[in-house]
């Protein structure tokens, strides 16, 4: 029986990786993935090219426009003339904010009246816009704390010290590249298992393999293991990548990491071998993957938070493996994450594993022509 | 000098011609052909009516950068009427969702478990005299980086918080240097709701999932089965059998933008300030590039899966990360920046932002309209080329 199923496994595995072009899809794209995405895949704000209508006659407004020059944040400072430009730059995205000083700024600050300043954004990105917003609030700050030194007498207002826990510089690639293992696992695990028995309808050889000796489970279980090894390879891959290419830490146990990393791939490949049974044809099978994978991705919290959406698509989340398994690998990268934090997270892995892989087997036997 | 009869060749020799209007019957009887191809493939029904709308509910409600009330923790170290007072902001905080403790161990499980995305410190000499003789106390805010977003967004608005509480208690007490007025406004979107940008931008690539997806696997499926070579042995051409088969595919990449902007205006409440003259020929521009590549793909593939994952490599997620509709194009490394102009999706879901959000901006429009109308001729030679070359 052992070399039986041994025999499937094999000649599974050949499926896969026979075909020249089959094989460079299982390696090009997500090496191509994690690079560009990785890097795309931010919401920070840097290198924002601003607007500055500055009619103020004295020198702070010049002296304002020198500080924001001098900034990290921004790339470039178009100077305007009247508001027609200051309009234009906007809608033409040639900026993302502009700024306008009044004409009484300097003369304005020095006689301490509030000075008027404007600044106009670009709601059409406004996450952004909100950021940058905060920037050049601080910018302002500053400059008016170092013209009137002492100014504030009084109670010394209380100081805020902000730290980052497990990611102290806020570095976005912390937070990508750790769901990207989880998400580019997801999609290839997806498509490898959610062909292997369209493809076979499609040849007509899936038949055969229902009148040969094996059993139902044995079947089950020579598609579930190639896919298996095919996504704790990537999954290796992805966690050096993580490590060596991207400086990532790794401050959890990799014991813990590849222990849900199971569960987790047999939770994609239950769902891909479940698409697989229902499909007649391999194109149905590629749509019924990609209409689970672009739900259970955007629904992850892997771009966007969980904790944003609205209550009744947040209870709906928790039949979403990636959101659990993406909890663990950002848990085990960055936080150290607990064995008992980790089985929390695994046990809906677990559960959505089994009720999927005994569905796809129910299927295999019950949807036969 | 009377030649002229001779001169003539036979016409023996010549190649069969068609009239235009005989060209004309063909191409129309190929167009029929395709549609009816097309309506009768439950996957096309599929792919352009009920993936769009499961994406459109999805980017709708699903994906937002509106953080409300995220779950905070509170220490309050101390116990005077002021840090009470501080607390109290706190609590009444649209953007926090507060649980109160005494000691910070309580939360930083919590923290780890990622039930609770971050923890103010109120110190324990806050508000005791020391406060009063001029050192400053510290609030500390300890945010999970690991969410990077988030954390900002908790550490501007904990500050804002303190702020406006100082602003408050010391407005009465002691009159400060008056700083400047920073008047903040956000044309186009003043509510900063991230939905109004979000569902135009997804439009875009719900039209790319059509337009080079379904179009590549489609195609793909022919090669697949032999039935392109079937066709290419017909006295069509090889330009009339590609624009055949794209007509179809180009009325349905509308078909489904119609359905999704009727939806984003009337079921999510996104403006529409625009004109529909900009909207339907910034959506036909875009749909040249689009199709092309979908063509393109599956000329270079002729399987469906390698032509399936190259679609979704090279269409949807560049739509979805490199298109500008989420992240930001400026914040990224310069060779990804000079990637992101190879996309035709970032020339498109800024005009679509524009169109809905703004009006019409037309210089705006016709440079993103040449663009990609240039991309699309570009693809389509290339997809030719490549078909051609199967037929010699």
């Amino acid at each position: 029986m052992l070399q039986r199923i041994l025999a499937l496994i094999v000649k599974e595995l050949l499926a896969v990786l026979r075909d020249p072009k089959g094989r460079l899809v299982l390696i090009v794209p997500p090496i191509v993935q994690l690079l560009v995405f990785a890097n795309a895949a931010t919401l920070e704000v840097r290198n924002v090219d601003i607007a500055v209508l500055d009619r103020d006659a004295g020198r702070s407004g010049h002296e304002l426009v020198t500080r924001i020059d001098g900034s990290p944040f921004f790339r470039s400072i178009v100077h305007l003339q009247n508001l027609e430009q200051l309009r234009e730059a906007i809608e033409m995205r040639r900026v993302i904010a502009a700024l306008h000083i009044s004409p009484s700024f300097s003369r304005d600050l020095a006689a301490r009246r509030p000075a008027d300043l404007q600044i106009i954004l670009d709601g059409r990105r406004s996450n952004a816009a909100q950021i940058v917003a905060g920037y050049l609030g601080q910018i302002t700050e500053g400059m008016v704390a170092d013209l009137h030194p002492g100014a504030s007498r009084g109670p010394a207002p209380a100081v805020v010290v902000a730290r980052n826990w497990f990611n102290p510089s806020v570095d976005f690639k912390w937070h990508t590249v750790p769901g990207l293992v989880a998400v580019i696992s997801l999609l290839i695990g997806l498509l490898v298992t959610a062909l292997s028995v369209a493809r076979e309808r499609e040849l007509g050889t899936f038949d055969q393999l229902m009148v040969s000796p094996l059993r139902t489970h044995e079947i089950l279980l020579g598609k579930t293991v190639p896919p298996l090894l095919v996504g704790l390879f990537h999954t290796t891959v992805f966690v050096l990548a993580a490590v060596y290419v991207f400086g990532i830490p790794l401050r959890g146990s990799l014991i813990y990491l590849y222990g849900s990393a199971l569960f987790y791939l047999g939770a994609i490949i239950g769902i891909g071998l479940f698409i697989s049974a229902l499909s007649e044809t391999q194109q149905q099978a590629i749509l019924g993957a990609f209409l689970f994978a672009a739900p259970a991705i955007l629904l992850s919290g892997f771009a966007t938070p969980i904790e944003n959406m609205p209550d009744w698509l947040q209870t709906l989340t928790v039949i979403n493996p990636l959101r659990w398994f993406l909890v663990i690998v950002k848990g085990i990268f960055l936080k150290a994450l607990p064995l008992d934090e980790v089985l929390r997270n695994t046990a809906p892995l677990a559960l959505i594993a089994l009720v999927t892989l005994s569905t796809a087997a129910w299927l295999f036997r019950h949807r036969t022509e | 000098m009377e030649h002229a009869v001779d001169t003539e060749p036979a016409p023996a020799r010549r190649l069969p011609t068609f009239t235009p209007g005989e060209r004309f019957r063909r191409f129309y009887a190929l167009v029929r052909k395709e549609t009816q191809q097309l309506v009768r493939d439950p996957s096309t029904i599929l792919i352009a009516f009920v993936l769009p709308l499961i994406l459109l509910f999805l980017f709708g409600y699903g994906v937002s950068l509106d953080a409300s009330r995220t779950r905070i923790g509170l220490v309050l170290e101390s116990s005077t009427p002021a840090a009470r007072d501080l607390g109290a902001s706190f609590r009444a905080s649209p953007y926090f969702d507060v649980r109160v403790g005494r000691d910070r161990r309580e939360f930083s499980a919590d923290l780890v478990a990622g039930t609770i995305r971050g923890i103010v410190v109120v110190p324990a000499d806050f508000g005791s005299e020391r406060l009063r003789r001029g050192s400053a106390p510290q609030i500390q805010v300890l945010v999970d980086g690991s969410e990077a977003n988030t954390a900002s967004f908790v550490q501007s608005y904990a500050r804002g918080v303190v702020a406006n509480w100082q602003l408050a208690t010391s407005a009465q007490a002691t009159r400060r240097a008056a700083p400047v007025s920073i008047e903040q406004r956000f044309w186009f979107n003043p509510e900063l709701t991230s939905r109004f940008f979000l569902v135009p931008g997804s439009i875009a690539i719900i039209m790319t999932l059509i337009g080079t997806l379904l179009t590549a696997l489609v195609v793909a499926r022919e090669w697949e089965r032999g039935t392109m070579e079937a066709m290419m042995a017909t006295p069509v051409t090889a330009v009339e059998l590609l624009a055949g088969k794209l007509l179809p595919y180009f009325v349905l990449g509308l078909g489904s933008m119609v359905m999704c902007t009727t939806i984003a205006v009337f079921l999510f409440g996104v403006p529409f300030r625009g004109s529909l003259l900009a909207l339907f020929s910034l959506s036909i521009a875009f749909l040249c590039p689009a199709l092309g590549q979908g063509l393109l793909i599956s000329a270079a593939a002729k399987n469906q899966f390698v032509a399936s994952q190259l679609a979704l490599l090279t269409g949807f997620l560049p739509g979805f990360l490199l298109s500008g509709f989420l992240f930001e194009i400026d914040s990224m490394p310069l060779p990804i920046r000079l990637l992101t102009r190879i996309v035709p999706s970032r020339y498109f879901v800024p005009s679509l932002q524009t169109v809905f959000l703004v009006g019409d901006v037309w210089p705006q429009f016709v440079r993103d309209i040449a663009v990609m109308s240039a991309m699309g001729a570009f693809l389509f030679f290339l997809a030719a080329k490549n078909t051609q070359k199967r037929l010699a």
